[in-house]
């Protein structure tokens, strides 16, 4: 008992994925204790819109003219079955904001509390992985838990139908890996004052433009705005679960979104990474 | 538990070099590029609690930065436990600990978290850590505080928990950057003693400060760093003694009359071993015996004699003297 810890001929890597699997487990155990924190913050902002756009409206008189989006699911289904991939997209991109950047800057800038967890036996890139791979699996969770309030509160039924499941597996992974990233990138590049500005400069633009609250293909007539929108990875996430899920309403090709989404994590993750070694080596 | 580790560390030969610092340089870069460690070499034995003396920003802090592979140097190398700490930086981390200046306690984790997870990050099984943590609350007199999250805890409290955190893992090395900044007396007293108790676990301990009394009573050997360069190393003890003499007779003189001829009759005295001039009088050096101070304050009072301080050699009468300035400038 204990020889392991101390013995010189452990193998590199068996060293690097403890380490690794400590710094899940810390994580783990946080989020755990923060259940009914992580539950509200998660489900609030969709629980609300659903229910003032989808519920409340259509009831309203004359409610069906107010739906701005009412025509626009193609094959039927109100603006509910736009709202329900539109919804989960920002549920996993705002997980990744609140796993990794809202904590990072703050222990970046202020506490300095991540400094045991830089000390670690683990390479830097790992230590800056272990954030996007853990802020990925609170994506997914979001992602689940925002799935059934999507469906069942729209008063007008959502057409959902997913044709494949390894497309809808791969588009999840790949958009809560891309908000794990995007997260690190804004998370190791702002200072904390700065945080709350980037609710107004980064997250409020990249959702309100992010094909959210719309089909990208409905886009059409406003052809710069529909071009403009393809630098925003946001975009990929919603049409990305909107192809697996609502595919009704009509969306981008598979294999754009399934590239768009790799080309965008493997920027976030350099920078991200990039901005973490700067910020944790002088 | 981890017994056989604890005796092969404290087990090796005590002039070993545990850490091994090779013309050290950093500059940091920019438009008025700062040059903070300007070629420094080091060598700790193992077993040593070993400091870093020097004011602020002479360089300590940027060196342990370096040598706990927080920073990158511009030249030279260290290596911790025979371990390259530029080239393998993720396997050094395994011989180190350390204890920053400032509070990195992970505040969503209460204390025994804090050092139960550290124990799993540096790969220890769940029930070595439970047993590591335990035996670490106890030495450190933190057991009753176990639940509790680091944001209730003193000032002093804190820094034993970073201090039972960092040497979790077994390190070989242990850096302590100003370990008693902020810490109330009795609170560093206690520091102190957690310190000096590591001595018995084969860790050796490398501190900065600039609180000379911390050097002076913590310390085996010191560096004394100014301007990001060792001036001198030794142990304080022989430190101390090469300022020549163990008492120290400042007089303040009426005007200064005839200096030179007060300066000839007392260097004369026996026991005297050196006069040199301060401001406003001059500074006798002598070896502690009857009689003498007597004979001094009798020469001096015909010279016009104002006042008199008896004081004996301290670091900080070193570092005035290396540098020609006081420490806490």
């Amino acid at each position: 008992m204990g020889e392991v810890v101390g013995r010189g001929d452990d193998v590199r890597w068996v060293i690097y994925s403890r380490a690794f699997l400590g710094l899940m487990e810390r994580d783990l155990r946080v989020l755990r204790r923060e259940m009914v924190p992580f539950v509200i913050r998660i489900a609030m902002n969709p629980l609300l819109f659903l229910f003032v756009f989808s519920y409340v409206m259509p009831h309203m008189s004359g409610g069906a003219t107010m739906s701005p989006v009412a025509g626009m699911a193609g094959g039927g289904g109100g603006f509910g079955t736009v709202l329900l991939p539109g919804l989960m997209a920002v549920a996993i991109m705002f997980s990744g904001i609140a796993a990794v950047a809202l904590p990072l800057a703050q222990e970046f800038g202020i506490t300095r509390e991540i400094d045991d967890r830089v000390m670690c036996p683990l390479p830097i890139a790992a230590v800056a992985m272990e954030k996007i791979i853990f802020s990925a699996i609170q994506s997914v969770l979001a992602a689940a838990l925002v799935f059934p309030l999507a469906y069942y509160i729209p008063s007008t039924p959502v057409l959902a139908h997913v044709t494949s499941w390894w497309f809808l597996g791969a588009v999840v992974v790949l958009a809560s890996l891309l908000a794990g990233a995007l997260g690190l990138t804004i998370g190791t590049s702002v200072q904390p004052k700065q945080i709350g500005l980037i609710f107004g400069v980064v997250i409020m633009p990249i959702t309100f433009l992010g094909c959210v609250y719309y089909p990208w293909t409905a886009l059409t007539h406003i052809r710069w705005l529909q071009i403009g929108v393809l630098v925003n990875p946001i975009v990929y996430m919603s049409e990305g679960l909107r192809a697996a899920l609502t595919p009704t309403t009509g969306h981008m090709p598979e294999v754009m979104i399934l590239a768009m989404l790799t080309f965008f994590l493997v920027l976030l993750t350099w920078a991200g990474m990039r901005g973490f070694a700067r910020r944790v080596l002088s | 538990m981890n017994r056989s580790y604890n005796q092969a560390a404290g087990g090796r030969r005590v002039s070993e070099a545990i850490v091994e610092i090779v013309g050290l340089r950093k500059v940091y870069g920019g438009k008025n590029s700062v040059t903070a460690v300007d070629g420094i070499d080091l060598h700790v034995e193992a077993g040593l609690i070993y400091g870093l003396l020097g004011p602020n920003g002479a360089g300590k802090t940027t060196t342990i930065s370096i040598a706990t592979t927080r920073a990158i140097p511009t030249a030279g190398s260290v290596k911790i436990a025979g371990v390259d700490v530029v080239a393998h930086p993720a396997l050094a981390r395994r011989s180190i600990g350390v204890v920053p200046q400032y509070n990195t306690l992970d505040r969503s984790c209460t204390v025994a978290e804090n050092i139960h997870f550290h124990c799993r990050y540096f790969g220890m099984s769940n029930a070595e850590a439970t047993a590591r943590t335990a035996q670490l609350l106890e030495q450190f007199r933190l057991s009753d505080r176990t639940q509790a999250y680091p944001q209730a805890l003193s000032g002093g409290l804190a820094q034993r928990l970073q201090i039972a955190r960092a040497i979790a893992h077994y390190p070989k090395v242990l850096f302590l950057d100003e370990p008693s900044a902020g810490l109330d007396p009795q609170s560093r007293i206690a520091m102190w003693e957690a310190v000096q108790a590591l001595r018995g676990e084969g860790i050796t301990v490398v501190l900065t400060t600039h609180y000379m009394e911390e050097a002076d009573a913590l310390c085996d050997r010191l560096a004394i760093i100014d301007h990001g360069r060792i001036l001198i190393e030794d142990t304080p003890a022989a430190l101390k003694a090469s300022v020549g003499g163990d008492k120290m007779y400042d007089l303040r003189m009426h005007g200064v009359r005839d200096s030179g001829l007060l300066e000839r009759r007392l260097q004369v005295i026996e026991g005297v071993t050196g006069v040199e001039v301060i401001e406003g009088g001059l500074r006798v050096l002598a070896r502690a015996q009857d009689g003498l101070l007597a004979k001094v304050v009798t020469i001096a009072n015909e010279f016009g004699l104002r006042d008199m301080t008896t004081t004996e050699p301290s670091l900080e009468t070193v570092f005035i003297r290396l540098t020609g300035r006081d420490l806490r400038e």
